[in-house]
């Protein structure tokens, strides 16, 4: 359980630092602090005590494997993650080319 | 020194060799996706970062002269739709939608496991191109600047 | 040493790094900061039997971190302006402290380490071999029995880099059309 809470823990820095930065590139940080999270959560879900890793071999044939649903779905989670980062830093190089500088609170047109 | 652009003539010289060791690399992970760790992700990152070794060490130009970037973005491109004729065929030969309709072959060997292998090497093209293309738009930006527009 | 006391020692560097890359003033420290937390992420997935995890995330961290330091290197984001609001940053962590407080019978109710529901994964593992054949699971199971879930990931990360090209693609041309003018 130790090891549930302190994931969940690293997923709640991750929201601080959403919540509380004003500055775009801690906040992109941010969001990979919990994309990180996640995906730890979910393979932390699959692992199963004595078991081999989920590829057969000649080695291992016949002994008990880690569950591999969780593994193939954080492998795409983990892609998607590098094309949004990749997204959000576009983003900011062009609010940054407009506005000259990082700080949300200093880009005016866009508070509401 | 003709080429002003990159890096010095040792880091040229060795990136000549390096680059294709790091090609094949690549493709012998996507090649062996269904055998062993890595797959259609992994290995189109480290043809993605091969790319980006030769366009450090020789510069922007030369790497498109090298590389055809048209080319690279039909590639990205047409692997998607590559994806879905795979799914198409699915249906025609297997009954669903990218169904694995070929032989399953041996376990171990490296023509097995029907459609998987394709599979792999569509992803790899994707990741590959896509990731290349955005370091290449990046490598373009002028992070000094700001607030012109 | 038993693997819980691994995943501990290293979630624990993962939070001090987190940290650090939050706190830090300077982009580049940060950046690096952010790389070994995602570098932790890669070594725990290994204690936890899973290679091809910790062989994507290892190489997807690399080049975060190149996109990373290229877009953000040498720009004053800093200023003394920019310190975070102190009042905010309690009140928050005070909120967050009290979350985790109160989600805690949660992670008493869900099933323990080490031992998992295993309902869907137990045909898998038994079956996966006879019918597609690969001897990676976890690629039989992305590319044949949830083959469609790839299609939409794959949809995803184009769109996601078709933004971003598109994004940058503009500013671009924006700024050549000025110099000519």
């Amino acid at each position: 359980m130790i090891l549930y809470v302190l994931c969940f823990a690293l997923f709640l820095v991750g929201v601080y630092g959403l919540l509380t930065k004003r500055d775009l590139i801690k906040i992109i940080l941010s969001t990979a602090i919990m994309g990180y999270a996640a995906n730890l959560f979910l393979v932390l879900f699959g692992y199963r005590h004595d078991a081999t890793f989920p590829i057969l071999t000649e080695a291992n044939a016949g002994q008990p494997m880690v569950d591999p649903l969780p593994q193939a779905l954080v492998l795409t989670s983990i892609v998607i993650e590098l094309g949004i980062t990749a997204l959000l830093v576009a983003l900011a190089i062009r609010l940054y080319q407009k506005y000259a500088t990082f700080d949300i609170t200093k880009m005016r047109s866009l508070k509401g | 020194m003709k080429d002003q652009q990159g890096m010095s003539i040792i880091v040229k010289t060795v990136t000549r060799v390096s680059v294709w060791l790091i090609l094949l690399y690549g493709w012998y992970i996507i090649l062996h996706g269904h055998l062993t760790p890595g797959g259609g992700f992994a290995g189109g990152v480290i043809i993605a970062l091969a790319f980006l070794n030769v366009m450090l060490a020789y510069g922007k130009d030369f790497t498109v002269k090298w590389l055809n970037i048209q080319f690279l973005k039909d590639m990205e491109a047409a692997s998607i739709t590559l994806f879905l004729v795979m799914g198409l065929l699915g249906i025609s030969f297997g009954g669903a939608f990218l169904a694995n309709f070929l032989g399953k072959g041996k376990l171990f060997h490296l023509f097995s496991a029907g459609t998987i292998p394709l599979f792999n090497v569509i992803i790899g093209i994707k990741v590959a191109m896509s990731l290349f293309l955005v370091v290449w738009v990046l490598a373009d930006i002028d992070s000094t600047k700001g607030g012109e527009l | 040493m038993p693997i819980e006391t691994w995943l501990i020692f290293t979630m624990g560097i993962m939070l001090v790094g987190s940290i650090v890359a939050l706190e830090i003033r300077d982009v580049l420290s940060a950046i690096i900061a952010i790389g070994i937390v995602g570098l932790a992420v890669s070594i725990a997935f290994l204690f936890l039997q899973a290679p091809d995890l910790a062989i994507v995330q290892f190489l997807f961290e690399i080049f975060a971190l190149i996109i990373l330091v290229r877009a953000f290197i040498g720009k004053k984001a800093h200023e003394d302006s920019l310190a975070s609001n102190k009042t905010a940053a309690v009140v928050v962590g005070v909120v967050l402290l009290a979350i985790l407080f109160l989600c805690l019978p949660i992670f008493r109710a869900l099933p323990p380490f080490g031992e998992p529901l295993f309902i869907t994964s137990a045909h898998y593992t038994k079956m996966a071999t006879q019918e597609t054949g690969a001897a990676n699971l976890v690629a039989s199971i992305i590319l044949d029995y949830r083959a469609y879930d790839t299609l939409g990931e794959v949809t995803v990360l184009f769109a996601a880099i078709l933004g971003a090209l598109t994004v940058l693609r503009t500013s671009r041309r924006t700024q050549k059309g000025k110099e000519s003018k």
